[in-house]
């Protein structure tokens, strides 16, 4: 490793704009002439629309137009899909709803668009959209999961029968009612995962240019993954074929799932840009995002662990109801199911596991994948009941995981994951060390004599990332491919330009993708430019989700970087005049190896541009592109232990300790990882402790401004204890795993383990608030 | 927000002046919570009369155990004043926990007073510090200024200039907040004097601030915490929501006079 | 409509907006400063943190005509030229930022932070401190790191004691 290469922590080359100022979000984009919209939601959760009149908005100053649903269909843009088809247990396809961008007939939630106003400034387009006039019917709405599936629950769709989008299965569920009839001990629990609202910071925005000389639209808009964003909008919403439509996602301000989706601004904004002349520009406010960003989670569950008289578990029962919100939006369908019940094996080896997973439509913000996506949702289930059924069988937490550890790879699950490597003893003795977890009892003894209630609490994730495998996928019903695709350029002064379809949105990928480039040839990262974010710069690429930009996304830029030494060393070897098998790259030069001839790597470059001395037959340039497509999920796993005191007067908890024990494979820089990591932990927390989406009745959202909705803030939040342990990953040329989601997904049951352990009462959802903890508390007395 | 005209008042008679010729003007003090109402365009005014650089509106006077704070003066500032914390440091305590850093070197006591939200702060001070509050027209005693949720005895175009206390012989608030907007969900402030023992309750009571007579009762015989274990505080008449039940607030209540009657010392 | 004179950065600046403009938008927009940004509504996230004559304010609950006469700093005018604030390269050292969208308002309330606090800042009023900054991405860890370090260059630049 050198200096600047892999495993090296190297700041980040992207900090300085930011800390000064100069980031580039798609709020700061102004282009001449742009004018500013808004859009007029729907304030009821489920209504017809009766009429809508505009004449009012349009005679108001600074407007420009006044655009509805009818006018965007008769267009002929097409309505928001869901792009991974699931098949209930009956063969049939799964229930899908017509979502148009702006809506015709009816509302089904608070927030859905109806109509948007676009105006000189941002005040006079609010001020026009309150003078629209929509006269609505409100009918009877539906909010919780559980209820929309009850005879006589509103219907949302009509697509939908009694609002249930599919009922599906994994797993074998006679082998599993098998085993649990050999069961000496099941333990049986009810679990809620809570609906979360992701907050990336910057709020979602778009700037929607449409060129009439040209034909041509470009999108500058907050994704995560601006080519999905463009084959979506050409493919299926109509909005303008690829080679006419141009996204730029420039820096953008976090995403954690909520920016990976076409949301109805983008290709609205777009096709009233044209539709007005001017260049449209919609900025969320934060109200907005919580109405409309989609939510995560929102899953209820009935699930029930079986062991022997061993305590090795025989097998796992998971009948799962998952909340999609008023509409299926792109991964919606993927989340609860692969993204899910394929990890109900967790670290465990688990004979047999069967998992039913319904989905239904209510009347609230549509869900889909937040950080983990799917996977939090595995975990919390799993490490809560083991940690449950540890209580009950009176044996330690850790003896329990440790006694039905996977220990043997390549381990085929039961629930279609074959997981490639792993050493989960090492990550439970590596947390169990940090957390000094045999000294806990001493811990608990000297807070008792001052009043608080102290827990402790552990989980062992697993999670599948590098999404994914093409075909793999693809027989499972993803509607697209999941490669990744790269091009490394060397320019002829020997400088490198890695075009990645990666998007970075804090993860700092211009500086780890520059150190493989160092790592491989020596070059100083100061050489090396990451680009990024612009259809119109990269080819092509599927973004940034799932802790795939290191897995896969690194992978193809290994495959460009592979082409890229084939090439400069035939160069080379023809400069030296020497074998290309003896020439080797080493800090920035290429030798003949075991003699004292070089070419430095500018003049090779520079040789590959002149062209006056290749090899015969040779093109000229040094340029490659790779598209990689893995062969397997990647599967990082960890341990994490939370230690909790509990003021029993007033419910609150105060994380005291929080040991973070992962095996993400491979490290290119430990310090982003880290990073990643303490972010991870700090959502989850978050989950657990903090956060909550919560409508009332009529499909209100109570919870729709920080002043509602807990966000975790630095006081809420300990220092975090990190580190890793590695076993590589076999499936890709790193051997890395990724990192990205697994502390959101690890840390939610270690905290609620923790404050159950301490408060002497299971019975807790999250979140686990002041109040949620002294209730429980109550409880018990 | 709506379209508003901003003025800027160069004196109280200014302000009085500015506020009479306008349509449905609102005095603006440090805006902390005007601007986000208006910003959700939840309040319309259609002016705005800016009292904060009124020079003699803010500032800190302390004499012997009188204090007088200019209604301009902010929590930044009352925080930190060096002359209050040695007679009323339970006054500095309080403000230097409303909001965060960046609200407290804007927000205003008489803002904070005069909006009188159900969640703020000071006027549980001021109730329980028997505090008067002074207008550009008359004195009112705290007792009688705080009315309700959001309503003050104030009327329209009048300003509050400044508020005056005696500075009690022992005195301590306690807040437990709100996890989200970090405003009290039960916040009592408590104060000792020779005439007694006066507590007030922020964040919890449905009509607002309130004074508990029952916990002032018990404290009178004892200004103990252990006081405070036998004293009924009914959940009925305070506020439910989903952050909080009545019944926890009325827990938290005795949990948070406990802790203002240990730290009053 | 407001007439704006204001010091933004060092540089007499005029404008002229609406009264209704908020600070921030002021900022943004009549001055083409984005580095300020908007987070939320409701004056919690601290994104829009700039410094108005010497304190750490947010300028979305302010309307540009409370500033007109004051003297601003936002993050673009916090370094000396080419040379990085001490705040600003701790954050870089430290990793204190990912998506760079609270950074600025982060640092801006960071460099008060240090300023109050001049014997010296511990973890726990770190944290207490940045009550008013939200960061979705960093889990605050490095950024309490960050302001940690800053706080000790600065007072040993001062000769004082670190605390």
């Amino acid at each position: 490793m050198g200096m600047e290469g892999i495993g090296a922590r190297v700041l980040r080359k992207e900090d300085k704009r930011f800390i000064t100022g100069k980031g580039r979000y798609t709020d700061d984009m102004v282009v001449p002439g742009m004018k500013h919209a808004h859009f007029v939601r729907s304030p009821h959760a489920h209504a017809e629309i009766k009429k809508i009149d505009t004449k009012k908005a349009l005679a108001m100053p600074g407007v420009i137009g006044v655009l509805t649903g009818k006018e965007l269909k008769a267009d002929g843009i097409g309505n928001i899909i869901c792009g991974w088809m699931i098949h209930s247990k009956d063969g049939s396809p799964m229930k899908m709803g017509a979502w148009s961008p702006l809506a015709t007939d009816t509302v089904r939630y608070v927030g859905d668009a109806v109509v948007i106003v676009v105006a000189d400034t941002k005040g006079q387009a609010r001020d026009a959209a309150e003078a629209v006039e929509i006269t609505y019917k409100v009918k009877k709405a539906v909010i919780s999961a559980v209820e929309s599936l009850k005879p006589g629950a509103p219907q949302i769709h009509p697509e939908a029968a009694g609002n249930l989008i599919f009922d599906w299965e994994i797993g074998d569920a006679k082998a599993t009612e098998a085993a649990f009839k050999g069961a000496a001990h099941v333990t049986k629990m009810d679990i809620v995962n809570n609906r979360l609202v992701p907050n990336p910071m910057e709020p979602r925005a778009t700037l929607g240019v449409y060129d009439g000389a040209e034909d041509h639209y470009t999108c500058w808009t907050t994704s995560q993954n601006p080519h999905v964003a463009r084959l979506v909008m050409s493919a299926f919403y109509n909005v303008a074929p690829e080679n006419k439509l141009r996204v730029i996602a420039p820096d953008v301000g976090g995403g954690f799932g909520s920016k990976i989706y076409i949301y109805p601004e983008e290709i609205v904004c777009l096709w009233a840009s044209k539709k007005t002349g001017v260049p449209v520009k919609w900025v969320s406010d934060r109200t907005e995002a919580f109405l409309t960003d989609a939510h995560g989670r929102d899953h209820v569950t009935h699930v029930e662990l079986a062991f022997d008289k061993d305590h090795k578990m025989l097998g796992l029962k998971v009948d799962t109801i998952a909340n999609l919100g008023a509409y299926m939006s792109l991964f919606s369908s993927s989340v609860p199911t692969y993204l899910y019940a394929t990890l109900l094996s967790g670290q465990y080896d688990l004979k047999a596991i069967h998992a039913n997973v319904r989905t239904v439509y209510t009347n609230t913000a549509p869900v889909d994948a937040y950080r983990g996506a799917g996977r939090p949702e595995a975990t919390y289930l799993l490490e809560r009941i083991v940690e449950t059924a540890a209580r009950e069988l009176g044996i330690g937490a850790d003896e329990l995981r440790s006694k039905n550890f996977i220990r043997s790879f390549p381990h085929q699950t039961p629930v279609i994951m074959c997981y490639d490597a792993g050493d989960y003893d090492a990550s439970l003795n590596n947390a169990k060390k940090a957390a000094d977890w045999d000294g806990f009892a001493k811990r608990k003894a000297k807070a008792a004599k001052e009043g608080k209630l102290r827990g402790i609490g552990m989980s062992c994730y697993i999670e599948a990332c590098g999404i994914a495998p093409s075909a793999a996928v693809g027989s499972l019903g993803a509607g697209v491919g999941l490669w990744e695709s790269a091009e490394v350029r060397v320019n002829a002064v020997g400088t490198v330009e890695i075009l990645t379809g990666s998007h970075s949105h804090g993860q700092g990928h211009e500086t780890t993708f520059a150190q493989l480039v160092s790592e491989r040839f020596g070059l100083p990262g100061a050489n090396v430019s990451v680009i990024h974010g612009d259809t119109d710069k990269v080819q092509m690429g599927m973004g940034t989700y799932g802790s795939r930009s290191g897995a896969v996304g690194m992978s193809a830029i290994v495959k460009a970087l592979d082409k890229v030494e084939a090439k400069a060393k035939k160069i080379a070897a023809h400069l030296m005049e020497a074998d290309e098998g003896d020439i080797v790259i080493e800090n920035g030069e290429l030798k003949v190896a075991g003699t004292d001839k070089k070419v430095p790597w500018f003049q090779m470059a520079l040789a590959a541009y002149t062209a006056h001395n290749l090899p015969s037959g040779m093109e000229p340039g040094l340029k490659e592109g790779a598209f990689y497509d893995p062969s397997n999920f990647t599967f990082p796993a960890g341990c994490y232990i939370c230690e909790v005191e509990v003021d029993p007067d007033t419910g609150t908890t105060k994380i005291v300790q929080f040991v973070a024990a992962d095996d993400f494979g491979n490290i290119i820089n430990p310090m982003i990882v880290e990073g990643q990591v303490h972010g991870g932990i700090a959502q989850g927390i978050g989950q657990a402790l903090l956060e909550g989406a919560h409508y009332d009745e009529t499909g209100q959202l109570q919870t729709a401004s920080y002043m509602d909705y807990t966000m975790p803030r630095a006081d809420d939040l300990p220092s975090y204890k990190v580190s890793n342990t590695v076993t590589p990953c076999p499936g890709n040329p790193l051997g890395i795993k990724g990192c990205g989601e697994a502390g959101a997904i690890g840390s939610p049951p270690a905290v609620i383990n923790a404050i159950t352990d301490a408060i002497g009462n299971n019975n807790l959802t999250m979140p686990a608030t002041p109040l949620a903890v002294w209730n429980a508390i109550q409880a018990t007395k | 927000m709506y379209e508003t005209n901003y003025h800027r008042a160069s004196s109280v008679a200014d302000a009085v002046k500015l506020l009479k010729k306008a349509e449905d003007p609102k005095i603006l003090a440090g805006g902390m919570t005007l601007i986000p109402t208006m910003k959700q365009r939840l309040a319309s005014p259609s002016d705005l009369v800016d009292i904060t650089k009124i020079s003699d509106l803010s500032g800190i006077k302390v004499s012997g155990k009188s204090v007088t704070i200019g209604a301009a003066t902010t929590h930044y500032d009352v925080a930190t004043n060096e002359k209050l914390a040695k007679v009323c440091p339970a006054l500095c305590s309080l403000a230097s926990h409303i909001g965060d850093p960046h609200v407290r070197y804007r927000g205003t006591i008489g803002g904070s007073i005069s909006n009188n939200d159900p969640a703020a702060d000071y006027p549980s001070a001021m109730l329980a510090l028997n505090a008067n509050i002074i207008t550009d027209k008359r004195t009112i005693p705290a007792d009688k200024f705080f009315k309700g949720l959001f309503e003050t005895s104030l009327k329209d175009g009048e300003i509050v200039t400044a508020i005056e206390f005696t500075a009690p012989a022992k005195a301590a608030y306690s807040k437990f907040p709100n996890p989200a907007s970090r405003y009290a969900m039960a916040g009592v402030f408590v104060a000792k004097d020779k005439e007694g023992v006066r507590v007030a309750v922020t964040g919890a009571g449905d009509g607002g601030v309130f004074r508990h007579k029952g916990l002032e009762a018990a404290l009178d015989k004892k200004f103990d915490a252990s006081s405070v274990d036998a004293v009924k505080v009914d959940a009925k008449g305070l506020m439910s929501d989903m952050h909080a039940t009545a019944v926890y607030r009325a827990a938290l209540i005795k949990v948070m006079a406990k802790r203002a009657v240990t730290a009053a010392g | 409509m407001s007439k704006i004179e204001m010091t933004v950065n060092g540089r007499k600046i005029t404008g002229e907006c609406e009264d209704r403009t908020l600070l921030v938008n002021f900022i943004r927009e009549n001055l083409g400063l984005t580095g300020t940004h908007v987070g939320c509504d409701t004056s919690q996230c601290g994104a829009c943190v700039i410094h108005v004559d010497g304190r750490a304010v947010k300028s979305c609950t302010m309307l540009a005509a409370q500033a007109n006469g004051s003297v601003i700093t936002t993050i673009e005018g916090l370094a000396d030229g080419s040379t990085l604030h001490v705040v600003q390269q701790a954050f870089h050292e430290n990793h204190g930022l990912q998506c760079g969208f609270c950074t600025p308002g982060m640092i801006m309330a960071s460099v008060d932070i240090i300023n109050r606090h001049p014997d010296g800042l511990d973890e726990a009023t770190v944290r207490a401190e940045l009550e008013g900054n939200i960061c979705r991405c960093t889990g605050y860890h490095n950024i309490v790191k960050a302001v940690l370090d800053a706080s000790k260059k600065v007072n040993k630049s001062k000769g004082k004691k670190a605390a």
